[in-house]
């Protein structure tokens, strides 16, 4: 059975393309055939992110459109088996994305054995937004320790427990915590929220941790998702999450600040 | 730590737990007033009953209607606002 599962944040510049990204990865990795779809209409970056911008030839829009076919679309990973990327168009329109054609394309993906559809939302809470969130099984929200994501976090649950599909036919979302930009060092010093505290405030069962990390940057820069780094905190923080949500037992880690070993003092 | 370093710890921790502090405050409080998302099914309903009611005695348009719901802690408060057109 398939699941669909929207990245979604509100606020903007969280970290929902590169989890969604990492998230995909990994879930295909684990061999579970997973399709990741950008919902960023006129701001297209999961391509650039996953590493693909040079493949695009036709875009989710279009296929809702019916100018060219889902399987025309989807572009197959080349790094990782059973990964494949539906691109947001570049149009300025903001109605290209209507709710018949999200649903079709979606009940399409379903039919062709996608075991996992992951939605990258945009920011907001405008049509994109929800488009992205209204068919979702299951709920990735990104947070990052800082009050204005917190807030926006929350309020992008009552949309989505009041607002989308499952809601209305009276069942609930999933949801999923995942807090990332985690910086123990200024949590300790006082200047973070921690991550008891976010999960307090937003009372949403914790997946995971992802720590800032200078590889994400790294890994964006060469169009390959910070998961399959495998020596960067970042991309084991979400493997660990992978693990975790496919039921995993996984201890969080990279949540206390790193004790600087001797050697690494000496020679670090 | 000198001294002055437990008072620069001091303040520091000040703000993640002032942060924290406004958010519960805030976010409860949203909450409380539905976020403007939880409102009943009811009202449009309720509305368009209030309207024809009030329509039997005086001549008012749609947009002189106004219902508004708002949750407090122990009880929601029903708020109706009727523009009453001008006397000529
Ligand atoms: N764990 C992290 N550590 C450091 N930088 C990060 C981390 N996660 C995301 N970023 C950076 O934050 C920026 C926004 O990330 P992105 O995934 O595009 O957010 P969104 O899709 O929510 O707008 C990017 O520059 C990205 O490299
Ligand atoms: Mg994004």
């Amino acid at each position: 059975m398939s699941r669909v599962i929207v990245v979604t944040s509100g606020k903007g510049g969280v970290g929902k393309t590169t989890t969604s990204a990492a998230f995909s990865a990994g879930l295909a990795s684990k061999g579970y055939k997973t399709a990741v779809i950008d919902f960023d209409v006129g701001l297209r970056n999961l391509d650039l992110i996953m590493g693909v911008e040079r493949r695009v030839v036709y875009d989710f829009v279009n296929v809702i459109n019916g100018e060219a076919t889902l399987r025309q679309a989807l572009i197959k990973d080349k790094r990782v088996d059973n990964l494949y990327i539906l691109p947001a168009s570049q149009t300025r329109d903001k109605d290209a994305l209507t709710e018949e054609g999200v649903e079709n394309v979606i009940n399409d993906l379903k039919d062709d054995g996608f075991d996992y559809i992951i939605c990258d939302s945009p920011a907001g809470i405008e049509k994109g937004a929800f488009m992205a969130l209204y068919f979702a099984d299951e709920a990735i929200i990104v947070t990052n320790p800082e009050v204005s994501s917190v807030r926006d976090s929350d309020r992008i649950l009552g949309i989505l427990q009041s607002k989308s599909r499952a809601a209305e036919e009276g069942n609930v979302v999933k949801e999923h915590l995942v807090i990332t930009r985690y910086s123990p060092e200024r949590v300790d010093s006082g200047d973070m929220i921690s991550l008891d505290d976010i999960v307090e405030i937003l009372s949403v069962p914790l997946l995971g941790v992802i720590p800032e990390s200078g590889s994400v940057l790294q890994a964006s820069n060469s169009g390959i998702p910070v998961i399959m780094d495998k020596e960067s905190r970042a991309g084991q923080a979400y493997m660990d999450i992978v693990g975790r949500f496919l039921g995993e037992k996984i201890e969080h880690r990279f949540l206390d600040v790193e004790k600087q070993g001797f050697f690494k003092k000496l020679f670090g | 730590m000198g001294l002055f370093d437990i008072f620069r710890q001091n303040r520091k921790k000040n703000t993640a737990t002032l942060a924290k502090e406004r958010l519960q405050i805030l976010i409860a409080h949203e909450h409380a007033s539905g976020n403007g998302l939880n409102a009943p099914d009811y009202l449009p309903q309720l509305r368009n009953e209030i309207m024809e009611v009030i329509r039997k005695y005086v001549a008012v348009d749609d947009k002189s209607v106004n219902v508004n719901l708002e949750k407090g802690d122990d009880f929601d408060v029903l708020e109706l606002n009727i523009t009453l057109p001008d006397r000529q």
